[in-house]
């Protein structure tokens, strides 16, 4: 039977002075309709690589990824992405920046008005039809993240892409805001996959953890199963042994396993330097 | 209502003028005194030294001696204006009397052809430098654009503006003076022919700062914006005017800031070759007229063009502060 998300055999080379650099190779997983899964790694193991790649942002250079038996390679509102820069266009209100993408999506679909509906009803859903009429610069950083999941939902995504979206928050608005999402996958059922290097984030919010080993050449080393009844509530998981278990799986592979970090590898893949390395293992111990 | 929007307004009033005195007040007394100072010391620096140079001309003119050729100015522009006006009354009198006797007489209706006083060339000038600088930023900014949003188009046009960029406008002059006479050919022309010649001399040469600050800005908007327009799949004007004109705004103005900077110089050039009765052409005169006020004259000249430069610059920055979405961005 063929399901939802399909990503298959996808790998990608990018072209360096030295040759083409394989960042990803033979990765694999599938995803269910309504199914919240994470993908974690460490630092610069490709896992945003695969985001975009399932975005269409980038191109992979073998296998594909199939949305409901189609294969998609270019970008497109059906798999809307929520980045961790929040990428609002800082010229237009928290109304404008939503209704851009409203107004492209469903033109000839909705009328003026219903659009203008839709735009509020999603801002209200993330808790920001307060400030409707703000600019970027006039709202905190989780405020703008919201505005970000609400221009996203806005769209009506098959699937709903985040690239670490909490990455850049303080610690309690971090939590707020994953509650925040929790609710709203909840209610719509979307179809969420998550980037993260957080394995408390990962185990509280997913369906499936997507383990990724390092790169180069990084694939998909396990895939862990959440089974924890929602919604979840993280005081009282905290205490949970089925909790503590996941997080142990997942820790575990981080650390013993294949996905152990291995200085000498990562400099001589000399891609995009992100977060450097020690900051990204002391947010996953 | 109305009297709650005015008590609304008033209120608004007096909190302007309350922040108005305060900035005043809090004024540095240094942000006033040293510019100052300045000027002061250069004014004598400039007074000492020119009574030592001795030209063709007399002795090079001081700040004294400039002085009072502005007020020269000024009162001949006045005494210009005097006549024209008085000839139009003469004219319109005649032409109502001529209408009086034979209400079916042609009346003749001539314009006043004394010579142009100081500030008409002023005029002439700020007219020629915005033509010409109207002509080139419609050029630089779409070409800008196209040139920061395909890395083909950039490397097409990159040796050309290049190669170009470095051209002295006297060097285009010769070329341009010929070709607007080939092929600006009309019996009742709209623009005079010098006025052609050196707006179009100012247009290739301010070109190009806009042209490659266009293309920089276009660029560099940030990676995010332009993947949140492909996701959203925005059609190609709808991007261009939704997400990448409004990003790069600030460096389009800081190219068209250079254009009209670099535009204003050429003009002066320009003018004097060309003969488009402007400040230029005003230089040039005073140079050939070579009277013993001649060197002040040129001085005034100088001044003004400075101080016009100025505006100018400022004009832009102003236009900047109300075209840019970003008004906390502090501007210089």
């Amino acid at each position: 039977m063929n399901k939802f998300l399909e990503i298959s055999q996808v790998g990608i080379d990018f072209p360096t002075p030295n040759g083409p650099f394989t960042a990803l190779k033979d990765v694999n997983f599938t995803i269910d309709e309504g199914e919240f899964i994470s993908i974690i790694g460490h630092s610069g193991c490709g896992k945003s690589t695969v985001l975009n790649i399932i975005a269409g942002l980038y191109q992979a250079t073998y296998g594909g990824v199939i949305l409901e038996g189609k294969e998609v390679n270019e970008p497109g509102p059906d798999r809307a992405v929520v980045f961790q820069s929040h990428a609002l266009m800082p010229w237009l209100s928290v109304y404008q920046n939503v209704a851009l993408g409203v107004e492209q999506v469903f033109k000839g679909q909705k009328t003026k008005p219903e659009m203008k509906e839709w735009v509020e009803h999603n801002l209200k859903l993330v808790k920001m039809d307060h400030a409707i009429d703000k600019m970027p610069h006039e709202i905190s950083g989780g405020m703008k993240q919201r505005v970000g999941i609400a221009r996203c939902l806005a769209m009506q995504p098959k699937v709903m892409l985040m690239d670490e979206p909490f990455g850049a928050l303080d610690a309690l608005t971090r939590a707020n805001l994953q509650d925040s999402v929790m609710d709203i996958q909840k209610e719509l059922n979307t179809t969420i996959v998550l980037i993260t290097h957080d394995v408390d984030e990962a185990v509280l919010m997913s369906d499936k953890i997507v383990m990724m080993s390092n790169g180069p050449a990084a694939k998909v080393g396990e895939i862990v199963e959440i089974e924890l009844e929602r919604p979840r509530e993280r005081v009282s998981l905290s205490k949970s042994d089925q909790f503590n278990h996941h997080r142990q799986q997942v820790l575990s592979f981080l650390y013993e396993k294949k996905g152990v970090v291995d200085f000498g590898e990562a400099k001589q893949k000399k891609l995009k330097p992100t977060v450097s390395e020690n900051v990204a293992n002391e947010k996953v111990s | 209502m109305t009297t709650q929007v005015n008590n609304i307004e008033v209120s608004n009033f007096e909190a302007t003028m309350q922040k108005l005195t305060k900035a005043v007040l809090s004024l540095d007394a240094k942000a006033v005194l040293y510019p100052i100072l300045g000027i002061v010391f250069f004014l004598m620096l400039w007074g000492a030294t020119a009574s030592r140079i001795d030209t063709s001309l007399g002795k090079f003119p001081g700040p004294t001696q400039v002085y009072e050729q502005a007020l020269v100015l000024v009162d001949e522009h006045n005494a210009e204006r005097t006549k024209a006006d008085a000839f139009y009354e003469r004219q319109e009198k005649r032409n109502a009397k001529k209408l009086e006797k034979n209400p079916d007489a042609k009346i003749k209706v001539r314009k006043y052809t004394g010579k142009e006083t100081f500030f008409d060339q002023i005029l002439t000038s700020l007219k020629t430098v915005m033509f010409g600088f109207i002509i080139a930023s419609a050029i630089a900014i779409p070409l800008g654009i196209a040139c920061g949003l395909s890395d083909g188009i950039y490397k097409a046009m990159n040796p050309l503006i290049q190669i170009f960029k470095p051209v002295s406008p006297l060097a285009w002059l010769p070329l341009i003076t010929m070709v607007v006479s080939a092929v600006y050919v009309s019996d009742d022309p709209y623009f005079e022919k010098s006025f052609l010649n050196s707006a179009f001399t100012v247009a290739l040469c301010c070109l190009w700062p806009t042209l490659i600050n266009t293309a920089v800005g276009v660029a560099n908007v940030d990676k995010d914006l332009l993947n949140v327009s492909r996701v959203i799949k925005l059609p190609a004007l709808t991007h261009v005017r939704k997400i990448i004109l409004p990003a790069s705004v600030p460096m389009i103005f800081t190219g068209l800031r250079l254009s009209l900077a670099t535009g204003w110089m050429v003009l002066i050039a320009a003018e004097m070759l060309s003969q488009n009765p402007g400040l230029g052409k005003f230089v040039w005169d005073e140079f050939q007229n070579g009277s013993s006020n001649s060197l002040s004259r040129i001085m005034v000249a100088v001044v003004v063009i400075g101080l016009i430069g100025f505006a100018l610059d400022r004009l832009i920055l102003v236009a900047q502060k109300m075209v840019s979405w970003d008004k906390l961005a502090v501007l210089r």
